[in-house]
């Protein structure tokens, strides 16, 4: 059947395309993403971040970067969510259920294309960390390989976000739920202080969080201030723990997404 | 002739929730749509008519029954259902981001149809459909009426038979509602097999040549459009009398007029109601012998019935009175 050669593959690339090319056409969305993370950066790095020593010293500016980026691939499950639902409710998802087209390609296009429009949003994240003297001080092979590991995650945050955007009545609450989510996870975290400052109770969680641990990869990839809570093993093989954290919720998440779209008009 | 659209016994059951009790939003629907007609399901918001066009296009699975599409099962072929129909929905569902061209474009990309010949058949279609000058424009900018043409158009890009319209009209101003008529009698003069389902009698009488009405999940009566107003009773001539005290001599006047059996009385509000066969012209003698015996007249009028006369007739019950949880998706 014709399934087999147009197939899956080429809708998926169409509805890529569609997603990346309602990008410029709500500017607004991808400039707030931006500027709420330049605000972080502003924030942390010239208003608080004075008052944040790091017990092995070290830059504040470059131990804050890669916090920064984790924290907005983190977001990114909201972007996701709030287009899914967007797409649910005006009808389109319908349309495309009623469309000879795989059913794997509503969600394989909007997770690519997500992935997509986060490396955008990174690339000129980075450039705004060199602004104010954030740096790379590993090769270029561990930079490449921290870029793939923020995008990796940002692609499984994609995943999340699609189940979330299937899950709730309308975009505002996918807003909502996705903000009171990611908020705590990023602030429980390594992202904006040494860990060790962190009341104890919230130690163990601070350094299992996969917030925490894609930071502490990203910033021993980059070869910048890393401060660690203790021996556990997240401190101490933050790479490896991202990547497990990445399998486990792609397969919690990816297959309860897929579920939630078939079933979606029951 | 072969049947385009057959269903047999279809039931949809939405589970119970929190303060509601199960809604049977089908209980047992049979239809058969011979290829080349239209059909009008008629009926009022909740009576099932979403939730049987979503079955028929496979964007729901029946919980009871059967249904063939274009001669595919519509449950275990549903991607050959796909392939042969066309669905244009209530809400205009176009990507609001996308200009139409780039809408056009995907659905037809998505029909597995070539590129070259999508970006043919993008432009083919705004063409058709008076869209052009718009066609670069993204879809947020368009007007109702703009946004369910395209949305039409968007249900053609494959060239289907079979064309499935939930509610084509709704919530357009009366312009736009003829011209989606004349749009609709167009591709029907094609060939096109089509299934519409609309709130209003007058629109099906417009459009189809055999009308369902649907009621509370079921079929109750089906037909032409002359046969069901048959059933209804046809039109009607309304008369409201100036005095109250004349009530009584205008019944024995109307009686004579239209025959003793077929004149209803309501003293209170003085309004007579006869059931006419000859139109216009028995409203002119209505006028005539009510003026030859110095009655006076507030109203008159000649009534056709109405989706909620069809309703009245058949059911007993007014289209407001019907529950209206069963339109739940």
């Amino acid at each position: 059947m014709s399934a087999l050669q147009a197939g899956p593959l080429s809708d998926a690339m169409v509805i890529t395309w569609r997603n990346l090319k309602r990008i410029p056409r709500i500017p607004e969305l991808a400039i707030f993403a931006i500027l709420q993370s330049i605000m972080f950066v502003l924030l942390f790095a010239f208003v608080f971040g004075g008052a944040i020593p790091l017990p092995d010293g070290g830059d504040y500016k470059e131990f804050l970067m890669p916090g920064i980026f984790a924290q907005t691939i983190a977001f990114a499950s909201a972007t996701t969510a709030i287009g899914m639902a967007e797409d649910m409710s005006k009808g389109l998802i319908d349309r495309f259920r009623s469309l000879p087209m795989a059913r794997s390609a509503v969600l394989a296009g909007r997770t690519v294309a997500d992935t997509i429009y986060q490396a955008g949003i990174l690339v000129v994240l980075m450039l705004a960390g060199l602004v104010v003297g954030w740096r790379v001080n590993n090769g270029f092979a561990q930079f490449v390989l921290a870029v793939i590991l923020l995008l990796a995650f940002a692609h499984v945050m994609a995943w999340i976000g699609i189940w979330i955007g299937l899950s709730v009545p309308n975009t505002e609450t996918a807003q909502q739920l996705t903000f009171v989510t990611i908020f705590p996870l990023t602030f429980v975290s390594n992202v904006f202080v040494p860990p060790s400052s962190l009341p104890a109770i919230l130690q163990p969680i601070a350094e299992w969080n996969p917030v925490s641990t894609l930071t502490a990869a990203t910033r021993e990839l980059f070869g910048n201030p890393n401060p660690y809570v203790g021996d556990g093993f997240p401190s101490q093989y933050p790479i490896l723990v991202t990547i497990g954290w990445m399998v486990v919720l792609l397969a919690v998440f990816a297959p309860m997404a897929i579920r939630k779209y078939r079933d979606a008009s029951k | 002739m072969t049947n385009a659209i057959e269903a047999q016994g279809l039931v949809k059951i939405y589970p119970a929730r929190r303060g509601s009790s199960e809604v049977r939003a089908l209980d047992g629907v049979d239809l058969a749509v011979p290829e080349g007609t239209i059909l009008g399901l008629l009926g009022p918001n909740g009576a099932g008519k979403t939730t049987t066009v979503r079955i028929l296009t496979t964007l729901l699975r029946p919980d009871g029954g059967s249904a063939r599409v274009a001669g595919f099962d519509v449950v275990k072929q549903a991607q050959n259902v796909r392939r042969a129909i066309g669905l244009s929905g209530q809400y205009a569902a176009v990507d609001e981001n996308l200009t139409g061209w780039e809408n056009l474009y995907m659905f037809g990309r998505l029909y597995e149809i070539p590129k070259a010949e999508a970006k043919k058949r993008a432009d083919e279609l705004l063409e058709q459909f008076n869209l052009s000058d718009a066609g670069g424009r993204p879809v947020k900018t368009y007007s109702g009426g703009m946004r369910r043409r395209l949305d039409l158009a968007g249900a053609l890009t494959g060239r289907p038979n079979l064309l499935f319209l939930d509610e084509p009209t709704t919530g357009l101003d009366p312009r736009s509602r003829l011209g989606m008529w004349d749009v609709i009698r167009d591709l029907v003069r094609e060939g096109t097999t089509l299934l519409l389902t609309t709130q209003y009698l007058e629109e099906a009488d417009e459009l189809a040549d055999t009308i369902a009405v649907v009621d509370t999940g079921k079929i109750i009566a089906q037909g032409t459009a002359d046969e069901l107003k048959a059933q209804v009773g046809g039109e009607r001539i309304e008369v409201v009398v100036s005095d109250r005290k004349a009530v009584d001599q205008a019944l024995e006047l109307l009686k004579g007029v239209f025959g003793h059996d077929d004149v209803d009385m309501d003293a209170h509000t003085r309004r007579l109601t006869g059931s006419s066969s000859g139109g216009a012209q028995q409203l002119v003698e209505v006028v005539r012998v009510l003026g030859e015996d110095g009655i006076s007249i507030d109203d008159v009028a000649l009534r056709r019935p109405t989706l909620d006369d069809v309703f009245l007739t058949l059911t007993g019950h007014h289209t407001e009175d019907v529950d209206t949880e069963g339109s739940v998706g």
